[in-house]
């Protein structure tokens, strides 16, 4: 996994509407290490301060996203399950279109801090609407709440959308469908540090999650503390997934798509689950986002439309192959 | 002092009293059955003992202590329960179902070690399931599944084995071969054995105690001469038996007069 997503790296700095062949790419890292100078200074600044940091952005919010799909489907006991699909993207979309509207982005970290309390405020409001349901239904009506209170986001951004000029449209579109384009190098910074912690908190309790897959009431039989634990997982969980969200825009089904897969592959452990899944996630996304970049060259898509491209179909396969 | 010391307890669930004013005791080495009628309280007192409810008045100790003072591992490490059935929406092989019954016994965040992959071996080994240590377990017909989480129960290496309908899904084989199983654990590592069943000639063969619940109280509690006599059954079940003796062991054995 992690050769993937280093060689996907390498072809993703020397794609672009400028080529740079992959061999000068590798000088170029190399020099960097030895301090040589063997490629022209264009060179350097495009591969290392326009690419570099767009792909490790990229790398980060692909392994987020995918982070908090492994950990909700776990939660929920349900494959379907994504930060997607649950509203928190919508919400923390919400949060970061106030925020543009109402002038946060002057403010460091602004908007990103408006679309976190969105995702947060979210994640509340499905577990209330869900709330007072007990049982097997709990699962599915975590779900459902999810897409009433998506909808209801659809709605507001809809509505705040109507209200604002054609400038400050573009730019919030192109947040909607996920903008790996913007994001400062202190942003990058930011929701670098909250993946790893998050990684770290989270990769110790795979074993807690294995058994809580099984059931609450195993996984207490067994000595889990589920409540305790429940709490915690999912705070952190948002937590990784709204900074992701806040600073890339909404990027749907990487969630859903990166987990299934690597439990196809990988078995359901989550001790080996979840670093698979963040680091297939993070390549995943720097494929799309590299295709996303030259597939329109020299003008770019958001790479939300390459993952929803890729991911709509694949969710109706999984249902597909369930109802089967 | 005994094992498992229920005192008094009163549990109710959405406003119907469920226990009332139950007490109990179960002596460490005993095979306990619980028998009675649906309703009548028999898997509420299985979470009870298992620290998964707690008394809303009265208590429930083991060793003296009461469960709500428990912690989950320390629980989780004196109890085990055999499910009835227990479906996970991801796969899983086997080995990894059982090996989850180390949990408890785990230092925290650490991976199983030799000892623990050891222990599990002996458990799978003793409910004859080591030839399915690779297979998928949602792939494994309802009685391999039950006898996996039997095996995943004794790898939890309790005191206590709490057992809810577990013979409900095995066939005559199996189930033949899971209480002799019962039986040997009992006798040879002096565990504690409480199952929860419908099968009234099942109890009176297996336990050496029998608690016969009747809408939250226990009706009566004794030994299976004691408890199955065709007043009991006719009393909390409202049908005609016959009860005569088993010509092999002497136990109660129960006829059905329709």
């Amino acid at each position: 996994m992690l050769v993937v997503f280093l060689a996907l790296g390498i072809i993703a700095l020397a794609t672009g509407s400028v080529h740079i062949g992959p061999e000068r790419v590798f000088q170029a890292l190399l020099d960097a290490v030895t301090g040589e100078h063997s490629l022209s200074s264009r060179e350097y600044s495009i591969i290392f301060s326009v690419r570099l940091p767009r792909i490790l952005f990229a790398g980060i919010v692909g392994a987020s996203l995918s982070l908090g799909g492994v950990i909700f489907q776990a939660l929920l006991r349900n494959p379907l399950a994504d930060p997607y699909i649950l509203g928190i993207s919508g919400g923390s979309a919400l949060g970061a279109i106030i925020g543009i509207l109402i002038g946060a982005g002057s403010f460091y970290l602004g908007v990103p801090l408006l679309a976190f309390l969105g995702a947060l405020a979210t994640v509340f409001l499905v577990f209330a609407v869900s709330g007072g349901t007990r049982g097997p239904l709990l699962d599915n009506s975590l779900l459902l709440s999810g897409v009433v209170v998506n909808a209801f986001f659809s709605a507001a951004i809809l509505f705040f959308l109507s209200t604002v000029n054609s400038m400050e449209l573009h730019s919030i579109t192109f947040w909607l469908m996920g903008d790996l384009s913007r994001a400062s190098a202190r942003e990058i910074g930011a929701a670098a540090f909250f993946l790893i912690a998050g990684f770290i908190f989270l990769y110790r309790q795979a074993l807690k999650l294995n058994l809580i897959v099984q059931g609450e009431e195993t996984a207490r039989q067994l000595g889990v503390n589920v409540e305790f634990t429940r709490q915690w997982v999912l705070i952190i969980t948002s937590l990784v997934t709204a900074v992701a969200v806040s600073l890339a825009g909404i990027i749907g089904f990487v969630g859903i798509m990166v987990p299934h897969m690597m439990r196809l592959i990988f078995g359901s452990d989550h001790r080996l689950l979840i670093p698979t899944s963040v680091l297939f996630g993070a390549s995943f996304l720097v494929a799309a986002d590299t295709i996303a970049r030259v597939l329109l060259a020299p003008s770019e898509l958001p790479v939300g439309v390459i993952t929803a491209l890729c991911g709509a179909p694949y969710f109706i396969f999984l249902l597909k192959r369930k109802a089967a | 002092m005994s094992l498992v010391c229920g005192t008094n307890i009163n549990f109710s669930y959405t406003g119907r009293l469920i226990l009332d004013d139950f007490s109990f005791a179960v002596e460490e080495g005993e095979m306990t059955a619980i028998i009675g009628p649906n309703g009548s309280g028999k898997t509420t007192l299985l979470k009870i003992i298992n620290g998964l409810l707690f008394p809303a008045e009265g208590s429930l100790t083991i060793d003296g202590r009461d469960t709500s003072n428990w912690s989950r591992r320390e629980l989780a490490r004196a109890v085990a329960v055999v499910p009835q059935e227990n479906l996970s929406v991801f796969p899983f092989y086997t080995e990894e179902i059982v090996l989850m019954g180390r949990f408890p016994h785990l230092r925290t965040y650490s991976f199983e070690d030799k000892k623990d992959y050891s222990t599990v071996r002996k458990a799978m080994e003793k409910t004859d399931i080591l030839s399915l240590a690779n297979r998928r377990y949602d792939e494994l017909s309802a009685g391999e599944r039950q006898r996996v989480l039997i095996a995943r129960a004794l790898a939890q290496e309790p005191k206590i084995l709490l057992l809810d309908e577990s013979t409900a899904f095995l066939d005559l084989a199996h189930q033949v071969q899971f209480l002799a199983l019962l039986r040997q654990l009992n006798k040879e590592q002096k565990l504690t054995v409480i199952f929860v069943t419908h099968d009234i000639n099942l109890a009176a063969q297996n336990a050496d105690r029998i608690i016969l619940l009747y809408c939250g109280k226990n009706y009566a509690i004794g030994s299976p001469a004691e408890v199955i006599t065709a007043k009991n059954i006719k009393e909390v079940y409202d049908v005609d038996v016959l009860v005569d003796q088993n010509p092999q062991s002497g136990s109660p054995r129960m006829t059905l007069l329709a």
